[in-house]
């Protein structure tokens, strides 16, 4: 669509220079112009202000040590070289990491959960709506929610650890979630999969489902195949675009995700076994007023994200199948 | 004889087959359903009971204590006496209102520049525009707040809206469905004396009704839902959005668990309702971003 539309354009524009130009052909194209500056300009100044700008600033902010209350000192890669020795950075990009380990089970679940609704059974509507609800509710009502379920004493899920345990007749005792070290990384990874597993990934993948021809299906059977080969050999090289699409998403998300859930349910902690870069960027710039190292992080991160998803991206090349 | 018989075995075969896979997917979409529901049942029921229930329940019984023996309403009158949860929701309105009709209407404008108008730069600064999609927010936040600081705008609700106003993935979007849409009527339009303006407003627009309430739900939605930047931004009480209000609220009662689920409740109950009634819309936003985005 994009070349079709924009190639007329384009060849417009050379025989413009071309042929000699009459007067009202000159005025008609800078009228047109003048008209494109002038809807482009709101969104332009705002971006421009907002985004553009902000960057190079950031990129600057990132050599000087400033706490907004004296002059700003020139640095240079000093904030760098502290960043690289500074073991908090490296823990907390390892959380990050780990966290993330969250991304390709919940894509997991996301695809299982398609494929049990792409038949024909009765209570579609009703079934999509309720893996819906955890998405569509606002984050922190949701995180106060499951830090009272996560509650050791008296939360859901160390209920229903103890119930299974009486029926299987083991004493089980569930963890300590969000105050032990050892769990709280995790506690936040299943909470995460309970938000997101039914949400825009499950409805992409469905789509993704529907899209895919059902002779398919009836050739391969008549084939004998049978339902795992046609999933491997029908169903996941033609998911392949929707799943690529969702992984550079959910990286890119990833990098920069985790704040909202540990500020509210960890603060971060125990012992900083749920800060992740972005907690560390925001306590770094808002509690510390390091504003000069928090740029830096950014860019740290920035440049991180770029990279893995390059990487990603030229695996993906190989592995993805425009049918 | 027998090639029918086979015929009909295996037509049986595959009914058969079918049958198992629907059974299947009932249990699984069954038992991942009532994990999607059970916390919220879990959530009602503890901000009806008593304060002191709270810590009996687990104890002894199984579902029995789930519902409460008496339901206790003042959970909701104390949590809506203690927090101002209409001023909160007010903001919030407020403050999704302004973002998403300044993000809709200039990105509609934007979009038109770049996908219908011919102008000297526009595939450097369309390029320019794509480029910093890939730049995280972390990145921008700084500068953008010692911005607002320098302006005098920190804790006013123009600190909230306008960053969240400009962005480069509405300008996108929106100029790829453009992109997509005929000619013809533009042509027709032109020759009849029709401005720029105004082949934007009556034929653009009206055309583009999809894509144009997809990116109002995302950004409603995003803005709504925002907490990061209202935290950094807002400071007195009185201007704080509804997730900002709620993690307020919760340093305050943090083991006031009865309280806080009536808190949560309120704040979630409308928006469940909008969604239950309008779920439609959402699932096809998604679906087209996902495909032209």
């Amino acid at each position: 669509m994009n070349n079709t539309e924009t190639l007329p354009k384009a060849k417009d524009g050379i025989t413009r220079q071309k042929i000699k130009r009459s007067k009202i052909e000159m005025k008609n194209a800078s009228k047109e112009a003048v008209a494109a500056y002038l809807f482009l300009m709101p969104n332009f100044l705002g971006f421009l202000v907002f985004t553009s700008l902000p960057v190079v600033f950031s990129f600057l902010l990132g050599f000087v040590q400033w706490d907004l209350l004296s002059a700003p000192i020139w640095v240079g890669f000093e904030n760098y070289i502290q960043l690289f020795k500074d073991p908090y950075f490296w823990k907390y990009s390892w959380n990050t990491l780990f966290m993330m380990l969250g991304i390709p089970i919940g894509m997991m679940g996301s695809l299982l959960l398609a494929l049990a609704m792409n038949q024909k059974i009765k209570g579609i509507v009703f079934f999509r709506t309720v893996y819906f609800l955890p998405t569509i509710c606002s984050g922190v009502a949701i995180f106060v929610l499951w830090r009272f379920i996560y509650n050791p004493d008296f939360g859901l899920f160390n209920m229903v650890i103890g119930k299974f345990g009486d029926v299987v007749g083991l004493p089980l005792v569930g963890p300590n979630w969000l105050t032990d070290e050892k769990w709280a990384k995790p506690a936040l990874i299943i909470m995460g999969i309970w938000q997101t597993v039914g949400g825009h990934n499950m409805i992409l993948y469905l789509a993704g489902l529907q899209g895919i021809p059902k002779d398919l299906y009836e050739a391969a059977s008549i084939d004998g195949a049978n339902g795992w080969q046609r999933f491997w050999n029908i169903t996941w090289p033609h998911l392949s675009p929707t799943t690529f699409f969702i992984g550079v998403m959910s990286l890119i998300g990833g990098f920069q995700s985790g704040f909202d859930a540990a500020y509210v349910m960890t603060g971060g902690g125990p012992n900083g076994s749920t800060t992740t870069i972005m907690y560390y960027i925001f306590n770094n710039a808002f509690q510390w007023t390091n504003m000069g190292y928090a740029a830096a992080i950014s860019w740290v991160l920035f440049a991180i994200i770029f990279i893995f998803t390059m990487f990603y991206w030229k695996s993906g090349e190989r592995s993805v199948h425009y049918m | 004889m027998s090639k029918i018989q086979t015929f009909e075995e295996s037509k049986k075969k595959k009914q058969r087959e079918e049958n198992i896979r629907k059974a299947i997917s009932y249990v699984v979409l069954g038992l991942g359903a009532i994990s999607m529901i059970a916390p919220f049942l879990w959530m009602l029921t503890t901000s009806l009971k008593e304060p002191g229930m709270v810590f009996e329940s687990l104890k002894t019984h199984w579902w029995k204590d789930w519902i409460p023996t008496t339901f206790i309403w003042e959970n909701y009158v104390k949590a809506w006496e203690v927090v101002p949860f209409a001023r909160f929701y007010m903001n919030s309105v407020f403050i999704a209102l302004c973002t998403t009709f300044g993000q809709v209407f200039t990105s509609a404008m934007s979009g038109y520049a770049f996908s219908r108008l011919y102008f000297p730069g526009r595939t450097q600064l369309f390029l320019g525009y794509l480029a910093t999609m890939m730049v995280p927010q972390a990145v921008t936040i700084i500068p953008v707040f010692i911005l607002l600081r320098k302006l005098g705008w920190v804790d006013t609700y123009k600190a909230v809206i306008l960053p969240g106003m400009f962005t480069a993935y509405g300008t996108f979007m929106l100029r790829q469905f453009f992109m997509s849409l005929p000619r013809d009527l533009e042509d027709a339009a032109k020759i009849d004396g029709c401005n720029y303006f105004g082949i934007f407003w009556k034929i653009i627009l009206p055309l583009s009704k999809p894509a144009l309430a997809t990116l109002t739900t995302f950004t409603f939605m995003g803005s709504w839902m925002s907490f990061m930047w209202p935290l950094i931004v807002l400071t007195s009480k009185e201007k704080l959005t509804l997730p900002v209000g709620l993690a307020y609220f919760q340093s305050l009662y943090s083991t006031d668990w009865t309280l806080l689920m009536a808190g949560s409740m309120m704040v979630l109950l409308p928006v469940l309702l909008v969604f239950i009634f309008c779920q439609r819309y959402f699932v096809e936003g998604i679906k087209l971003s996902g495909i032209k985005g």
